[in-house]
């Protein structure tokens, strides 16, 4: 059980690792109904548009860290805001892990921000984020 | 700097595609919750949609030979623009309610805004889109801002 009492700016959020594979890359595809070859024909993404190798969706690296607040939360406080900035690309197979911190509890609101990343295995961030949560 | 935003190209700044409504399905809400790799069981049985899951809705469905080369569908709400390039840039969303299977659901998407600016390498026109989300009796489920960049 999550307690905004005992939150504190600073604390980590449960990180995880997420290594999509071309089964999960074209499930997600088809789910939201994106034809793009950059994300299914290697071909294409490496001939035509000078990819290293097949592009990992950003609205699915944005998931990624969405879900960082959302298992975060559980059913203890409820979504406000959430953004994500595609900053770097990220290929098909590589290990990406997503994180987040407490940057500011509002008492009166009973708002807490929190920042959120997702970074390669370079510690390079490709998905820098941020989201508003409210307890009850 | 050179204006590479015309006055027709500016013009556009506030049209809206054309609503498009849509009834969540649990079978579509599980689709997304597995190949996104959700683990909260509400998510897994679709009771209810992930945060970002409406971003399919903003995918249109059209015949495969209207769709160009790299498969995407030509965006109609953003007008041609003198840098070709897009990019992918920010999503920002508010959320008013979750979205439940069984929602029916009204989805517009408009175009806030059309600005230039010098990047280190060069010009860039930023695009910026809002998708508002509500039902179809009219209650407020999210608004997301986006923005693209062409270069």
């Amino acid at each position: 059980m999550l307690n905004f009492d005992t939150i504190k700016v600073g604390d980590a959020l449960p990180s995880r690792e997420h290594t999509a594979n071309i089964v999960q890359l074209f499930m997600y595809n088809a789910a939201i109904w994106n034809p793009h070859r950059i994300h299914f024909d290697h071909a294409y993404a490496t001939e035509e548009e000078g990819y290293p190798g097949i592009v990992l969706d950003g609205p699915l690296q944005g998931d990624w860290i969405g879900q960082v607040v959302t298992d975060w939360i559980g059913e203890d406080a409820t979504l406000v805001s959430f953004g994500y900035t595609n900053r770097r690309a990220a290929m098909l197979g590589e290990t990406m892990t997503a994180g987040g911190k407490v940057e500011e509890k509002n008492e009166q609101t009973k708002e807490v921000k929190v920042s959120l990343y997702l970074q390669n295995s370079e510690g390079e961030v490709t998905i820098p984020g941020h989201a508003v949560v409210r307890f009850a | 700097m050179a204006e590479l935003l015309s006055p027709e190209i500016k013009a556009c700044i506030g049209q809206a595609s054309p609503s498009i409504h849509v009834e969540v399905t649990r079978r579509d809400l599980r689709k997304y919750a597995v190949s996104t790799g959700q683990k909260a069981k509400k998510y897994l049985d679709g009771d209810v949609a992930p945060p970002l899951f409406h971003f399919g809705y903003a995918m249109e469905i059209l015949p495969v030979d209207e769709l160009r080369k790299d498969g995407i569908a030509e965006d109609k709400l953003i007008p041609e623009l003198p840098l070709k390039r897009l990019m992918a840039g920010s999503s920002d969303t508010v959320y008013h309610r979750p979205i439940y299977a069984g929602d029916k659901l009204v989805v517009t998407r408009k175009l806030k805004d059309l600005y230039e600016k010098e990047g280190r390498t060069g010009p860039l026109i930023f695009v910026v889109t809002e998708v508002v989300v509500e039902t179809e009796a009219g209650e407020p489920v999210l608004n997301e801002t986006t923005s693209l960049i062409a270069r």
